[in-house]
């Protein structure tokens, strides 16, 4: 049961960084299909620096280190949208696709290139590092508490205090609402968007890292992230649009997820005999319910997805 | 006389697309070459000849001519999966679920084939039933709740693997993950050669699923451009609201244009797996990358049928010629990270058309304003 809750927070954790980017991103009017590979970029940036910072460094210089490497590369990696999306009106659902693949795809390379470079016959796209994951994590009783968690919940407070009580975050929104009308009050509408397209290449890299962290201690890029930007995105829709509501949707999805990882411990569950891939198709399953439910009266910002042309009325 | 011709070459759609794709082509070329470098600048150059020589990495011509037919056969299922998500686009809507649909044909086709041992027809019609229902769900969900097309059909990609891996596991071969030969347990499946493998050297994968392929393109085409439900598919693609005020089932119609696009994919991985060039892997943890491959071909092709075609064979050719990289320096994902550049650019299209057309318009003034000098003179 401990078990199960662990899985839930550290999963849920992933799911509100990540769908908290793609608010952001949204909220500036910027769809962000493309999350799915800034998770990747980030995993890779932070992987890289698990596996290269010796183990021996203390916890904290670890932990920042390597939230420092996912943050960038995500934030990096962002740009690419940032700039198709907003200075070139790319369309942004075939930006975002590219990205997802050109991620996926980079990794690899990357990955692969480092591994061969050490040792000519590894060939694989995996990253290990049992050892350098440890300074993440506290036990507590049976319960492994994972500093992820906390900074998920703070990025949680810190989204609603940013969104709904700054100039900032008011300005965000209205740029994602109505951009002509915050134009004509002085809102710099194109630095708006990149402020909203690079907060989420921060919180999509740094939820990319926690991801591949998150009960297991090596990852292999050719799997990318498995769809869980996507689900990320179900979770905004879910939330509809808004950080406390995207925190209990994401709560709900990590426990569906956190099942297909802890279920053999449920005697219950066993009992069913089902085979453990309907447990993994349950995420992407409950998501499609939920969202055929909830996206009928949604409260997508109304501009999202249209280019900003400021010749246009 | 001869200038007026070359600008109204300019000002063409269809030749501004053309060096659209090819720019595209050469800057992910260029990019992808850039990347060999960091990695490894001795055999740079030889890896990305060898991505781009692909089949004519062989001296012999007879060794050359089968892996082009290998390459060709690679390129129906790409083509269709281009189709599937530009015929989606035309109408509005972004069928990332190619992928998916594909997974769905794949398996309903080698289910009816190894378990039922139906022939062959049969199989491809089952492929091109189940993709197009699975791209009916999404656009079920996006017609009647609103649900962003392109979520539902990753949720849909998702589903689909897990389901087909399952399935597939009860005709899985007893020593292997891979699902039992279709040469071994049903012959009949497998789409006839009618002597087509001959002039590739009788490399027996190569069918009449190729013509085929190239035949849908065509009929595609024809759907788009030359049919009422065709025009009103478009229509419904630009404006929801304006189709429905015209009396078309707009909703209908959505769903319909999944439908179809689904079958397009799935009668893809049907001229694939059909051919037995390749068993399904039960165990794979990824969805295949064919029907993301499909956007880039859909988009590299400018968005046309018979565009697709060329922009089809040209994504399987450096995909193919991937493995032929120098595998102790560099890897076959290198093709996959150019086709990724490839799609990246193609978002910049539209921008470069803008462009292209308002320096036409500068220099067309700037012409005319000089000739209006020189009368006066």
């Amino acid at each position: 049961m401990l078990l199960l809750v662990q899985y839930t927070l550290i999963f849920a954790s992933v799911l509100i960084l990540v769908a908290l980017g793609g608010c952001f991103s949204e909220h500036s009017g910027v769809i962000n299909i493309g999350l799915e590979g800034i998770m990747v970029m980030g995993a890779l940036g932070g992987a890289l620096m698990l596996k290269f910072v010796p183990a021996t460094v203390p916890a904290v210089v670890m932990i920042v280190l390597v939230i420092a490497a996912a943050v960038l590369v995500g934030m990096l990696y962002s740009l690419l949208l940032a700039v198709a999306a907003i200075n070139f009106k790319a369309d942004q659902t075939l930006v975002g696709t590219a990205l997802n693949l050109l991620g996926t795809a980079a990794a690899v390379v990357i990955v692969r290139a480092i591994n061969m470079a050490e040792n000519k016959d590894n060939v694989s796209s995996t990253i290990t590092y049992i050892n350098s994951k440890k300074a993440f994590l506290v036990r507590i009783g049976g319960f492994e508490f994972n500093w992820f968690m906390l900074i998920a919940a703070i990025a949680l407070v810190v989204s609603y205090i940013v969104l709904y009580k700054t100039r900032f975050g008011l300005r965000l929104q209205a740029c994602g609402e109505h951009p002509q009308a915050a134009d004509s009050v002085g809102i710099n509408v194109y630095k708006m968007r990149y402020a909203g397209v690079l907060i989420s290449g921060l919180l999509g890299g740094l939820g990319g890292i926690v991801y591949i962290t998150a009960g297991v201690s090596e990852w292999k890029f050719e799997n990318g992230v498995a769809g869980f930007g996507f689900l990320a995105l179900a979770v905004m829709i879910f939330g509809q649009w808004k950080p406390v509501n995207i925190g209990i949707a994401a709560l709900l999805f990590g426990l569906f997820r956190a099942l297909s990882n802890v279920y053999t411990g449920f005697p219950a569950l066993v009992a069913l005999k089902l085979p453990s891939t309907i447990y993994n198709m349950l995420p992407y399953i409950i998501s499609l319910v939920v969202l055929a439910f909830t996206s009928g009266k949604s409260r997508a910002p109304k501009a999202e997805g249209i280019p900003y042309d400021k010749g246009q009325r | 006389m001869n200038k007026k011709e070359k600008r109204s070459l300019l000002r063409n759609g269809a030749v501004q697309s053309l060096i659209a794709s090819l720019a595209c082509i050469l800057l992910g070329l260029l990019a992808g070459y850039i990347v060999l470098l960091l990695i490894n600048p001795a055999g740079a150059g030889k890896a990305i000849t060898a991505i781009l020589k692909n089949f004519m990495y062989y001296p012999t011509k007879i060794k050359a001519m089968q892996y082009f037919g290998s390459t060709l056969v690679k390129t129906a299922p790409l083509l269709l999966c281009s189709l599937s998500v530009l015929f989606a686009y035309k109408v509005g809507l972004f069928n990332i679920g190619a992928a998916g649909q594909y997974v769905a044909g794949a398996g309903a086709c080698l289910y009816c084939a190894l378990a039922l041992q139906l022939p062959w027809y049969f199989c491809v019609l089952a492929a091109i039933v189940v993709g197009a229902a699975l791209a009916a769900i999404s656009g079920l969900l996006k017609a009647y709740c609103n649900v962003n097309e392109v979520i539902s059909c990753i949720m849909l990609n998702w589903i689909a693997l897990y389901v087909v891996n399952m399935l597939l596991s009860t005709v899985k071969d007893a020593s292997s993950p891979y699902s039992e030969a279709l040469t071994a347990k049903n012959p009949g499946a497998i789409i006839p050669s009618m002597g087509l493998s001959a002039i590739f050297a009788n490399n027996k994968y190569v069918t009449i699923a190729l013509p085929l392929a190239v035949i849908v393109a065509i009929l595609v085409w024809v759907l788009l451009e030359k049919t009422k439900l065709g025009y009103e598919l478009k229509a419904t693609g630009l404006n929801k609201q304006a189709a429905k005020y015209c009396g078309m089932r707009e909703k209908y119609n959505i769903i319909l244009t999944m439908a179809i696009s689904g079958a397009l994919a799935g009668m893809g991985a049907s001229f694939y797996y059909l051919t037995g060039m390749e068993q399904w892997a039960v165990t794979q943890t990824s969805v295949p990358g064919m029907g993301f491959n499909g956007i880039a071909a859909a988009f590299l092709g400018g968005l046309h049928p018979i565009g697709a075609i060329f922009s089809s064979y040209f994504i399987q050719h450096i995909t193919s010629g991937g493995a032929y990289v120098d595998k102790s320096m560099y890897c076959s994902q290198i093709s996959d990270l150019i086709s990724a550049l490839i799609i990246y650019l193609c978002g910049f299209v539209f921008f470069f058309k803008l462009w292209l057309n308002r320096l036409l318009d500068r220099r067309d003034e700037k012409r005319a304003a000089q000739g209006q000098k020189g009368g006066e003179a």
